[in-house]
């Protein structure tokens, strides 16, 4: 080898060459670029000419130096150029390679196999035998002394472990032979019996060591204080600056895509060996972390798996559609909400498909039987894909039995949102008229959720809701009271389960929820989680799955093929941070409990190796060895495609080759195309103005006179009031949007179609939304008066089983709708004397001092549901006259016109809400103004 | 556009079928020695009727009009006026440079060239002139057949060996018109030659150049071998860019001296480009011709 400076040449001979060079520029020189040919009728003209610089006759100097260049570069580049050589001095003897290759030695490890690879082919020039040991994972059958050949190809297989190796001197080391000599690709990190093994190693023969100067990091478990997020990271090393690291929080984000979710700066004082990060982040971010890790750094060290003790679930409560403003002690949620405040994130709502929008982990039905068939399917599908339905008995549930509103299912075909079937009643203990005493609870059995619970002395049951004995009943069962009876059951559906308490989540029927026991119950269900490392008793005699295991350089791979390990070592190793190969970093989950166990545990102490004076220490910071070929060979080529450029300029052909590049370039790139649906131009017309509707009921007759009854409500709105709506439209909500119309009209007949599953979800949605429906069975209740009920009648009762209807009363005499344009008595259609039902007034309405109604401030009811026949009396024929007969003579017309008076009152209440309602404050503010 | 005689034919007609018929002024035939089909504004041979003038003892009995003679004393002679058709004699550049085309899309310069040869022989034709071609078999006539005759003898000339063909005046019929078609990029010599003729024979006419945009322009750049079309010549240079200016120059001065040669003869001189319509380039001849002749 040749050296020139930092420069050296592995083949020089071929330098040689490069005297050939001003050969090459001279001919070169001699030769220009080749002409193009072309015919030319006026070469006449042309003879004779003379270019303006007759020089250029040759090739241009530069053009020449480019090419000169290229060659010049071609043959140094084959010379074999290396940048600071490495002048070694060959060893003697075999020759032993040991590895720490611990979780440490992952931050530069391809330098370290690097380093092995050069020992290797050092020792294979020379003919040495090798082996290459690692301490971490020791082979079977100790160092195995082979051709540097041998383990040449066998390098890139070799991967740093995520623990570190055993403080106890390998067995191999009594049958390696003397005159061995030892390169130790060391961590830097000092541990127990390093030193015995390096004396072992002495004596047999010269010891090197390669441990690269970088300090080696480590991140510490994350812990979860006061809101923030605290992580600590440590560090060893010789030579500890100012260190400024950035930390990342890595997570999916909602499209799936794992990313860095949150950044902190961490900054290592110098000299100092630990440093710590706090991050503040919303629950929502935070829930989504699955680990800690440092920028840039590498290693199953620097990175933190998060658990358990870092998730906060998200808890859904079903608030019960109630206007009331009851006592907080009394409602049913109160004290669920003050158990799972500080451990959970709650989200409340009275309507099941927003709540299942916000995708909770948890939804929490305190008392709550009645829900709609889809409410129903869709909770089940919701609980299928592995969501914890966490139910609480109450009066309504337990008198849902029978009743065919509130859930027939509950009772006999078994509610699959029940764990169990349910008798109905319920029954009371211990009260006024029992002769029983409360019931206490008894103790957990083993193998149930709560089992090494205390059973606090003071628990009473008064009231509870039975279950149906069946073969299931035992098993489902997971607490029961000292008479045996079940106070919690818990059945699985699909990936997900329902639980059942079988008493108020309020202190009504026992004071379970005001005792400690709650929140530890809730706790196991893991409906909250815990905020701690899990103590060491708490784990003992539990059985952990690894999940995932983190390799040395810190990636996660899927591990449930490993042997499941006992909760005492995991909750040691957890402490310690003692891992080894039966212990692997990684992701440990037992029943819905999720545990990580990093590389460090949080008494991990680093510290920097500190090798004796005798031993020689390659930190590897001199500057390495770089060839310098490729580089040389890739600027050979750039000069001479460079040189292509130049002869095509030279010739006047560069510009047609740019046309054709340009051309390629600017082939036509098909435009995108947006996908928005068309829009129904019939809804598009709506919404220009107020349109009333009607429901297609499937019959022509009673569509076209719905049809024509909107259309003199319509005629009548345009003349008497301000309201000037546009021609009625027909519609169907199974296929049209109704959020553009203010009002619909549903004429009932036995036919009716029943709304599918999607028609229903727009329903509701409109309801919820502010709609208002008019339904309408045409038939005068005339069935009431045989003590039954109408075809018609029935019919509306099916179609509403599906939607979210309130709780109805008959119109009081004071509800708004009796005042909104005309002051009205009743409600006359073609019929009259029938009931109309309307959304029912809270209950503690109050009448208003000096006022003729009560104070019924909010919404605007979501249904009015009669059998009068409304369509009929306002239907008018093309020409505007009245269509059908009303009555008899001038009472007929009367009634007529009451009918009108209640379809524009009714409007009215639709586009003006309860503003008529409002007057019984017009004393209030007139009183203030005069002020 | 390949050239076969019938296709040749074929689109001169289609290019000659929108201009009405080409009637030439009488002035200038005066020395015409053939009848044709223009008034001479005196007593001749000839259709149309002139004047009745008395009979002499030398007219001979055959020649007098008895209608006429009948409504009075005296014998009278119907006289005709005399008329003469105009010979016009055409030459297309059969030389190889005439073969040269600039780009794939534009026809060649002898294509072009013919095509307007042969509408122009169509429109006089049609008008009852005598159209040949500058060769001592072709002399010219009039009449339909004559078109079919013209246009075999263009399509046979389309190949020539030479660079450029030099134009034969010395077959045509004095006092007539020719119309020489080339590119005249070659020596002047047979040009003037022809012009001399032209002169000595009493003969009006045009030089139509025709040639291509590229040849005008001079587009080229960079180190080229140019070659003329028979291969005959060739010049190379390294930089076509440096010459361009002084080819243009060279190229104004060449049709200034054309311009001049034809203005000494009494001639028209234009260039025409087989990139421009060859209606337009008709459309000048025909009004050239026609004006010309007026004058």
């Amino acid at each position: 080898m040749l050296t020139i400076g930092t420069l050296g040449f592995t083949a020089p001979m071929i330098l040689a060459a490069l005297a050939a060079l001003p050969v090459l520029w001279w001919l070169l020189r001699a030769v220009p670029p080749a002409p193009v040919l072309r015919r030319f009728p006026g070469i006449v003209l042309l003879l004779g000419l003379r270019e303006k610089d007759p020089e250029s006759q040759r090739t241009p100097w530069w053009l020449l130096a480019l090419r000169v260049g290229a060659v010049a570069a071609l043959i140094l580049a084959l010379a074999g150029p290396v940048l600071n050589p490495r002048q070694v001095e060959p060893g003697e003897g075999p020759l032993l390679v040991v590895m720490d290759a611990s979780w440490a030695s992952a931050r530069d490890w391809p330098r370290r196999v690097e380093r092995v690879a050069q020992a290797v082919s050092e020792a294979r020039r020379t003919g040495r035998p090798v082996a290459v040991v690692s301490l971490a994972a020791p082979p079977a059958e100790g160092p195995v002394f082979r051709s540097g050949d041998y383990w040449q190809e066998r390098l890139s297989a070799l991967i740093p472990e995520p623990f570190a190796p055993p403080a106890a001197l390998p067995g191999w080391l009594d049958d390696l032979p003397l005159g061995v000599e030892t390169l130790w690709i060391s961590d830097g990190l000092a541990r127990d019996g390093r030193q015995a093994l390096l004396r072992a190693l002495q004596a047999r023969g010269p010891v090197s060591v390669f441990e690269p100067a970088a300090p080696v990091l480590a991140l510490m478990p994350a812990g979860f204080e006061g809101g923030a997020v605290t992580l600590t990271a440590r560090r060893a090393g010789h030579d500890l600056g100012q260190a400024e690291l950035m930390l990342q929080a890595m997570g999916r984000d909602p499209t799936g895509t794992e990313r860095a979710l949150a950044r902190a700066p961490l900054v290592f004082a110098p000299g100092a060996t630990t440093a710590e990060a706090a991050m503040v982040l919303p629950p929502e971010l935070r829930n989504r972390i699955t680990r800690f890790q440092i920028e840039g750094a590498r290693g199953a060290g620097s990175i933190s798996l998060t658990d358990d003790s870092l998730q906060r679930r998200k808890v859904a409560l079903l608030t019960v559609r109630d206007a009331t403003e009851a006592l907080a002690l009394l409602s049913p949620l109160h004290y669920i909400r003050q158990a799972l405040e500080p451990t959970a994130e709650l989200i409340e709502g009275t309507s099941l498909d927003d709540l299942l929008l916000a995708a909770p982990d948890v939804i929490v039905l305190a008392d709550h039987p009645g829900l709609t068939e889809d409410e129903s399917l869709a909770l089940q599908g919701w609980v299928d894909a592995g969501g914890l339905l966490l139910r609480f008995a109450g009066p309504r549930l337990a008198s849902a039995g029978g009743t065919p509103t509130t859930g027939a299912l509950s009772g006999l075909g078994g509610d699959p949102l029940l764990p169990v079937q349910l008798r109905a009643g319920g029954r009371t203990v211990g009260g006024a008229m029992s002769w029983g005493a409360p019931r206490s609870l008894a103790p957990f059995r083993e193998g149930t959720p709560f089992a090494g619970l205390a059973v606090p002395e003071d628990v009473e049951i008064r009231a509870q809701v039975l279950a149906q004995p069946g073969p299931d009943l035992a098993r489902r069962s997971i607490a029961e009271l000292s008479d045996g009876t079940p106070l919690v059951t818990r059945r699985a559906l699909g990936d997900g389960q329902v639980v059942l308490f079988h008493v108020t989540a309020n202190a009504e029927w026992s004071n379970l929820p005001l005792s400690g026991l709650f929140v530890s119950m809730l706790e196991r269900l893991a409906v909250s989680t815990r905020g701690a490392l899990p103590e060491p008793a708490e784990l003992a005699g539990t059985s952990w799955q690894i999940v995932e295991r983190m390799d040395g350089f810190g990636l996660l791979h899927r591990a449930a093929d490993r042997p499941a390990v006992s909760g005492t070592l995991l909750a040691e190793a957890l402490v310690d941070g003692r891992t080894g190969p039966d212990l692997l970093p990684g992701l440990y989950a037992a029943r819905e409990q999720r545990v990580a166990l990093n590389a460090t545990g949080p008494q991990t102490r680093l510290q920097a190796t500190d090798w004796p004076a005798g031993v020689t220490v390659e930190t590897g910071l001199a500057r390495p060895e770089m060839p310098l070929a490729g580089y040389l060979l890739a600027l050979a080529a750039l000069a001479l495609m460079a040189d292509v450029l130049a002869t095509l300029a030279l010739g006047g052909r560069l510009v047609r080759a740019a046309a054709v590049i340009g051309a390629l370039a600017l082939l036509p790139v098909p435009p995108a195309q947006a996908d928005d649906g068309p829009i129904d131009p019939r809804i598009l017309q709506a919404t220009e103005s107020v349109v009333l509707a009607h429901v297609v009921s499937g019959e022509a007759r009673v569509d076209e006179i719905a049809r024509a009854g909107l259309q003199g409500l319509s005629d009548a709105l345009w003349r008497r009031t301000s309201v000037e709506p546009a021609a009625p439209m027909a519609v169907n909500p199974e296929t049209d949007d109704l959020a553009v119309f203010p009002f619909l009209y549903w004429p009932v007949i036995e036919t009716s179609p029943i709304p599918s599953p999607e028609a229903y979800t727009r329903l509701n949605r409109y309801l919820r939304s502010g709609g208002l429906i008019l339904f309408d069975t045409r038939d005068a209740e005339i069935a009431r008066l045989t003590t039954g009920t109408t075809p018609a009648a029935r019919r509306l009762q099916a179609i509403a089983a599906g939607l979210d209807v309130p709780p109805l009363e008959p119109v009081p005499s004071d509800h708004v709708l009796t005042r909104t344009f005309y002051l009205l008595g009743d409600f006359p259609g073609r019929h009259t004397g029938a009931t109309v039902w309307v959304e029912a007034s809270p209950p503690d309405a109050v009448r208003a001092e000096g006022m003729p109604f009560r104070n019924l401030n909010d919404g605007v009811t979501p249904v009015v549901i009669g059998a009068h026949d409304w369509a009929a009396a306002w239907a008018v024929d093309p020409s505007g006259m009245p269509m059908l007969q009303v009555g008899r003579g001038m009472t007929g017309e009367r009634q007529r016109e009451m009918a009108l008076r209640f379809g524009i009152n009714l409007v009215m209440h639709v586009l003006s809400g309860n503003y008529k309602s409002d007057q019984v404050h017009v004393p209030a503010l007139l009183e203030r103004l005069g002020q | 556009m390949s050239v076969t005689p019938a296709t040749l034919r074929h689109s001169a007609e289609a290019l000659s079928a929108g201009l009405p018929p080409l009637l030439v002024g009488a002035e200038h035939l005066a020395n015409s020695a053939l009848p044709g089909a223009h008034g001479r504004r005196r007593a001749g041979a000839g259709v149309e009727f002139w004047q009745f003038r008395p009979a002499g003892a030398s007219d001979s009995a055959t020649r007098i009009d008895w209608r006429r003679s009948a409504r009075s004393d005296e014998h009278f002679i119907r006289e005709t006026e005399w008329q003469a058709a105009r010979a016009v004699t055409l030459w297309v550049d059969g030389g190889a440079a005439m073969g040269f085309s600039g780009h794939r899309r534009r026809p060649r310069k002898g294509d072009r060239a013919r095509l307007l040869a042969m509408a122009l022989a169509l429109l006089l034709l049609r008008g009852g002139e005598r159209v040949g071609l500058a060769r001592a078999d072709l002399a010219p006539r009039a009449g339909r057949a004559q078109a079919t005759t013209l246009a075999l003898a263009l399509a046979e000339a389309a190949a020539g060996m030479d660079e450029h063909a030099a134009p034969d005046l010395s077959a045509t019929p004095a006092g007539g018109h020719a119309v020489l078609f080339s590119d005249f990029l070659g020596g002047l010599e047979p040009v003037e030659d022809a012009m001399r003729i032209a002169a000595e024979r009493n003969l009006r006419g045009m030089l139509v150049q025709v040639l291509d945009p590229v040849e005008e322009s001079f587009p080229y750049d960079g180190r080229t071998r140019f070659e003329s079309m028979s291969g005959h010549l060739s010049f190379e240079t390294l930089r076509a860019g440096d010459l361009r200016a002084a080819y243009r120059d060279r190229l104004a001065e060449r049709k200034d001296r054309l311009a001049v040669l034809a203005r000494s003869g009494g001639w028209q001189f234009t260039t025409l480009h087989t990139d421009s319509a060859p209606s337009a380039g008709l459309l000048w001849l025909w009004h050239a011709l026609g004006g010309g002749w007026r004058r």
